[in-house]
């Protein structure tokens, strides 16, 4: 048992909460953005696995992983616009695209990734590179702290850059403001003749440069190959940390936190005679525990405040 | 011609098209990777009827499928994007697995009891999206989304506590019993009873929804869920009784899966059907009638694809991009919407003229 | 070309995709500076065309003529920047966002470039507000402000845009007498200033009171133009219907019998906190109408709402046909012989997606099954639809047509059809003709009589003051989530009086109230 706190509270451990937050924390940036303009994006789960493909492919055939980077974040953006174009230009309804569009990310992955590299599997084969790590001046030396904080990879920094970035966007900027009201009221926005349609396109292309950067850190930081369904349902754990954060950037980032630490924990527990997929089920557990909480405690706070009302 | 009869003659045409556009861009994008891509489309068509066996495998395809396309249907037409159908199954198959190692007494008994186990752990795998969603509006559909991976893990551990054969090279549980099968119906392809057990889940879903007052009241609920509690409908009642079918079905689909096509468990992942069973709701119209169909459409294109898999090196995972986009297309209400509203102006002036003083 | 001329439509044409020809060959011209009233029954297609004017709608043929141009209004956008403004029936604000937000948004004031300038935005808003004596605080959050206040920030939104001609669509539906007669002289100032109003209304007399001409519009196309004061309130009403309208309700003197429904100290609490009912007591006897009257958001739709199930009281009690209700749920008070036709008929009324035969019987299905009681008798539903659809004269091509192919009269003929069926005892009307046409109107008032004279208790409530004193026996009136006035016998009641009431500005003793009891 000591040796699983050991573990727990070691900074290898903290260490690798923060790496497995990276891409949870920028999907979830996404899904914040798409949800404040009221759009439910479960095809951030694709977005981000064609990003990641795209990403070590342009890095491997172009001039390296930050040319991959870049490419990850046009691919987002070109897909996130494409499943707007679907949803509200042709007016499907918007959980089917996105489920067809997760579906054809994970076919067309394989296929592409098939005629390039003649592997259904990983593209191990492919020289394609990894985005740098960065050592933090002054925090590294600072002992613990910097065995913590310092050498990320570059997105990781990134990532927690773009909860502030998020934040000003959505809380001090006219596009913020519009961006908020075409999740409250459509209709307000239409009616002062801005276009719904545009703003949503806009969201939709923001959470595309997000989940862009969070597929190009799988591939090209996370490890440094593409492999079949590589993001494992990240995309939807990002989906349950908005709706547990209340579609604030910060209150998303905290929930993507603690998946991380819930995940984290899933590798260092593994060493132990707890048995693997019950640790591999923690995540998924409590995301599912967390939203019922979450849930429950503010149905049971607006009934004690209801009735606390109606005894003055 | 009437408005009415123009739309469905419209929604005929729309549906061709889709499908027509689908394989029209999945050819662009094979003719890339592939020198002939006229061969490898033309295997991927011909692929199913080259032998009995590989037409046969449409067939045993469609099975899981069909009933993975109802269990959605069931519990999506209460309104609730509930997509805990890929959980259901996958714990539906281990379940009956579990049973056909361990229970003793003649086959057909084993079966039967597997069948309803699995419909039953299917059908609380599915309750739990519904009990959440209705006590504390949780959305069931990012809950489901969890509970399938809870669902593969936790699955995963009671077969490696219960059922694993150590002896076994690859992750795969004891065999099942001498006879704890469904048969085989062609000599020397794997087709077996599931196909009748679908069909009579097809016909039992479709009596349920449009010939009982359960079906009736789900339609009502889930059509318009305020209207159907004012109207004294216990919506509650209607939406978990939905999912629990829903997930009864999903089980009895894994089970019936497990139990033709396997002599042992060895699925170290989720299936995919639960997803699956979206599209195939879709391609259906969102009529059980129609699934059969649907799913026939869709493992003929996956089968067809395996072919050319083998004979054009292709993958065969352009078929989900086929899928993908015959899907996109007929959710589209707005594709062809210009078209329609040209010719819905047209019909309803020329009623009107016809009618004259009307 | 006319120089008086702002605006002028000719011959527009618009068929929606369900094939409903919603304005057929539609003739209409504005003068600069005047309030031009656009009236007609519901689904005469006032709406449609003002979508078009707005480009929200755009139509299949026709011109529209701005200042002596041609103009194409492709989406609202370009209709602001036309200088056209619409203020629609349901307000177009974010509640979460305070005024001075929802009046800048989509025009921000910026400060470096990328974000908002705050300071500015409550200066702008400001100015606006004062500029046209509009006596607002705008830095309030539009949850928090009143109707009328919310109505003065949708029309700020037009004006700051630069709207030369402003659209009301049925403004006065929503406020008090008080907030009418403020709204009036807000566009009286308007109109000085040298902007155009378009008025729709379904209100004669406020018509009457400050337009200047008026255009009639029947069955999607527009019939005649005249100044107000060449016409009466008759000649439009004949216009408006083709026929003479009965605004009189027969009826013979009702027999009040026993208490059916008994309510006491209904106490209950909306999602915001407020005591939407603060301790209401009410009688409903047998064979009579008794109407409850109020303005709109003095807990009517709360009282019917607990009444029916749809909401849960946090206190007080309810007794109907003798038995005491434990559970407030809409299947537990319909056993007890209580129907309800609700006030919003697209939410509560209906789905609108299913048939009108799969409309007509959803609260008794259990009523038409076959013998083993699971299967549905189809034929047997089938009849009694088709009797039903004849005896409410519902407009239908077919039983089996969606039910969102009907006008508005029609599906709520196919709701009140539902609810006034044969054994119901106890009826819950919430505004059964509110928005329907004049037809549909006379048809379920006459129904409601017919069914209070076999012996119903009905339960009228209604924001319409004519239908509350012609058609009710007794009345109640709400004020602020209290019942502040109960009169016996409601045809010895005024207009004037119901209105002190109605506006708080007269209140009975408890004693004169709770006669009732």
């Amino acid at each position: 048992m000591s040796s699983v706190l050991e573990s727990i509270f070691s900074t290898t451990f903290l260490f690798s909460v923060i790496r497995v937050a990276t891409p949870l924390i920028l999907a979830s940036m996404g899904a914040v953005i798409t949800s404040n303009a009221g759009i439910t994006n479960i095809g951030i789960e694709g977005v981000m696995l064609v990003s990641a493909l795209v990403g070590v492919f342009s890095s491997a055939f172009g001039f390296g992983p930050w040319f991959g980077f870049f490419m990850a974040i046009i691919t987002g953006v070109i897909c996130s616009l494409a499943i707007g174009y679907v949803s509200m230009s042709l007016k499907a309804d918007s959980v089917l695209t996105c489920i067809a569009f997760n579906t054809m990310a994970i076919g067309g992955t394989v296929y592409f990734m098939y005629a390039v590299v003649k592997d259904k599997g990983t593209t191990i084969a492919l020289q394609s590179g990894k985005l740098p790590s960065v050592e933090i001046p002054i925090i590294k030396d600072i002992p613990i702290l910097g065995d913590i904080l310092s050498n990320h990879n570059v997105v990781s920094y990134i990532a927690f850059l773009m909860i502030f970035v998020v934040y000003i966007l959505l809380y001090k900027t006219p596009l913020g403001l519009r961006i908020r009201s075409a999740g409250k009221a459509p209709n307000a926005l239409s009616s002062v003749g801005v276009s719904l349609l545009k703003t949503r396109y806009i969201a939709l292309g923001v959470s595309g440069i997000l989940g862009g950067m969070a597929g190009a850190f799988m591939s090209m930081g996370y490890v440094t190959w593409f492999s079949k369904n590589m993001t494992a349902g990240r995309g939807f754990i990002a989906l349950a940390a908005d709706a547990m954060g209340n579609s604030t950037p910060v209150g998303a980032a905290l929930s993507s936190l603690l998946f991380a630490v819930a995940e984290a924990l899933s590798y260092s527990l593994q060493i132990t005679m707890i048995p693997p997929e019950l640790v591999q089920m923690l995540p998924y557990l409590v995301t599912i525990i967390g939203l019922v909480a979450y849930a429950a405690r503010k149905s049971s706070l607006d009934k004690k405040k209801r009735k606390k009302l109606a005894e003055q | 011609m009437t408005v009415g009869q123009f739309n469905t003659w419209f929604e005929v045409l729309r549906f061709g098209l889709a499908i027509f556009i689908a394989f029209a861009i999945s050819f662009i994008i094979m003719s890339f990777s592939t020198d002939s891509p006229f061969a490898a489309i033309g295997n991927l068509f011909i692929g199913p009827m080259t032998s009995v066996r590989r037409f046969s495998t449409v067939l045993e395809t469609m099975i899981p499928l069909t009933f993975a396309g109802l269990a959605v249907n069931v519990m999506f037409k209460a309104n609730q994007f509930n997509l805990a159908a890929e959980g259901a199954l996958f714990m539906g198959a281990l379940m009956s697995a579990i049973i056909a190692i361990y229970m003793p007494g003649p086959p057909i008994m084993v079966i039967i009891a597997g069948m309803i186990a699995a419909g039953i752990v299917g059908s609380l795998v599915c309750a739990i999206p519904g009990i959440l969603k209705i006590k504390w509006n949780c959305s069931e559909m990012v809950i489901s989304l969890m509970l399938n991976y809870v669902m593969l893990y936790f699955g995963t551990y009671i077969f490696n506590q219960v059922a694993r054969d150590p002896d076994s090279a690859y992750k795969a549980s004891y065999t099942f019993r001498e006879g704890v099968n469904l048969g085989n119906i062609i000599p020397r392809t794997r087709l077996h009873a599931g196909i009748f057990i679908v069909a009579v889940f097809v016909i039992l879903t479709y009596i349920f929804m449009f010939k009982t007052k359960w079906g009736y009241k789900l339609r009502v609920t889930g059509s318009n869920i305020h209207f159907a509690k004012c109207a004294g409908i216990s919506v509650a009642g209607v939406i978990m009784s939905s999912q629990l079918i829903g997930g009864f079905i999903a089980g009895v689909g894994g089970s019936t899966e497990m139990l033709g096509m396997y002599s042992r468990f060895q699925w170290s992942s989720l299936p995919g059907y639960g997803f699956d069973g979206v599209i195939l709701n879709i391609l259906a119209k969102e009529n059980p009638a129609y699934v059969p169909v649907a799913a026939f459409f869709v493992a003929y294109l996956r089968i067809g694809a395996d072919y050319m898999y083998k004979q054009s090196d292709v993958a065969a995972e352009i078929v989900a991009i086929i899928e993908g986009l015959v899907i996109v297309l007929v959710a589209a209400t707005a594709f062809l919407s210009k078209f329609r509203h040209k010719m819905t102006t047209k019909v309803s002036k020329n009623l009107l003229e016809a009618g004259g003083a009307r | 070309m006319d120089e008086k001329v702002i605006l002028k439509v000719e011959n527009i044409w618009k068929v929606y995709p369900n094939g409903i020809v919603a304005n057929k060959n539609v003739n209409f011209e504005v003068h600069k500076g005047e309030i031009h009233a656009l009236i007609g029954e519901n689904g005469a297609g006032k709406s449609t065309l003002m979508k078009i004017l707005f480009g929200i709608e755009m139509p299949e043929e026709g011109r529209i003529i701005l200042n002596g141009e041609e103009v194409k209004i492709e989406n609202s956008k370009k209709a602001i920047s036309l200088g056209i403004g619409m203020v629609h029936q349901h307000f177009m604000l974010v509640d979460s966002l305070t005024i001075a937000e929802n009046i800048v948004l989509g025009n921000e004031p910026k400060k470096y470039g990328l974000f908002m300038n705050k300071a500015q935005m409550l200066k702008q808003a400001k100015e606006c507000s004062e500029k046209y004596n509009f006596n607002i605080n705008v830095g309030d959050k539009i949850e928090d402000v009143s109707v009328g206040v919310k109505q003065k920030t949708e029309i700020l939104k037009a004006l700051v845009r630069g709207a030369k001609v402003l659209i009301l669509d049925e403004p006065t539906a929503v406020l008090t007498p008080q907030e009418t007669k403020e709204l009036f002289v807000e566009l009286n100032t308007l109109k000085k200033q040298g902007h155009t109003i378009i008025f729709i209304s379904h209100k004669l007399n406020e018509i009457m009171e400050i337009c200047d001409r008026v255009t009639i519009m029947r069955h999607g196309t527009t019939v005649d133009t005249s100044f107000i004061k060449d016409t009466s309130p008759q000649d439009i009403s004949n216009k408006m219907v083709g026929r003479e309208i009965v605004l009189h309700v027969d009826k013979k003197p009702a027999k009040p019998g026993e208490v059916c429904l008994e309510a006491r100290d209904i106490v209950y609490v909306n999602s915001i906190g407020k005591k939407a009912l603060d301790g209401v007591n009410l009688k409903l006897r047998k064979g009579e109408i008794l109407s409850v009257a109020g303005v709109e958001g003095n807990g009517q739709s709360e009282l019917a709402a607990v009444l029916t199930g749809m909401i849960k009281p946090v206190g007080g009690s309810l007794k109907v046909l003798g038995k005491e209700i434990e559970e407030f749920e809409p299947a537990v008070l319909r056993k007890n012989k209580l129907t309800y036709i609700p006030e919003d008929r697209m939410t509560n009324g209906c789905a609108a997606k299913l048939s009108i035969i799969d409309n007509m019987f959803t609260d008794k299905i259990e009523s038409f099954l076959k013998k083993n009681n699971v299967f549905i008798d189809k034929k047997k539903m089938k009849e009694q639809a088709e009797f039903l659809v004849k005896d409410f004269s519902v407009l239908c091509g077919s039983i089996n047509h969606q039910v969102q192919m009907l006008s508005g009269g029609n599906i709520q003929k196919v709701v009140a059809a539902r609810e006034l069926t044969e054994d119901a005892e106890i009826i819950i009307a919430e505004q059964p003709t509110r928005g329907i046409d004049a037809g549909a109107s006379e048809l379920i008032r006459r129904k409601i009589v017919e069914f209070r004279d076999r012996g119903a208790a009905i339960l009228l409530v209604s924001a319409d003051l004519n239908e509350v004193l012609e058609l009710s026996d007794s009345t109640i009136v709400m004020h602020n989530g209290k019942v502040n006035a109960y009169f016996k016998d409601t045809s010895k009641l005024t207009e004037e009086e119901l209105g002190y009431y109605m506006l708080g500005v007269k209140k009975q003793t408890e004693k004169e109230v709770n006669a009732i009891l």
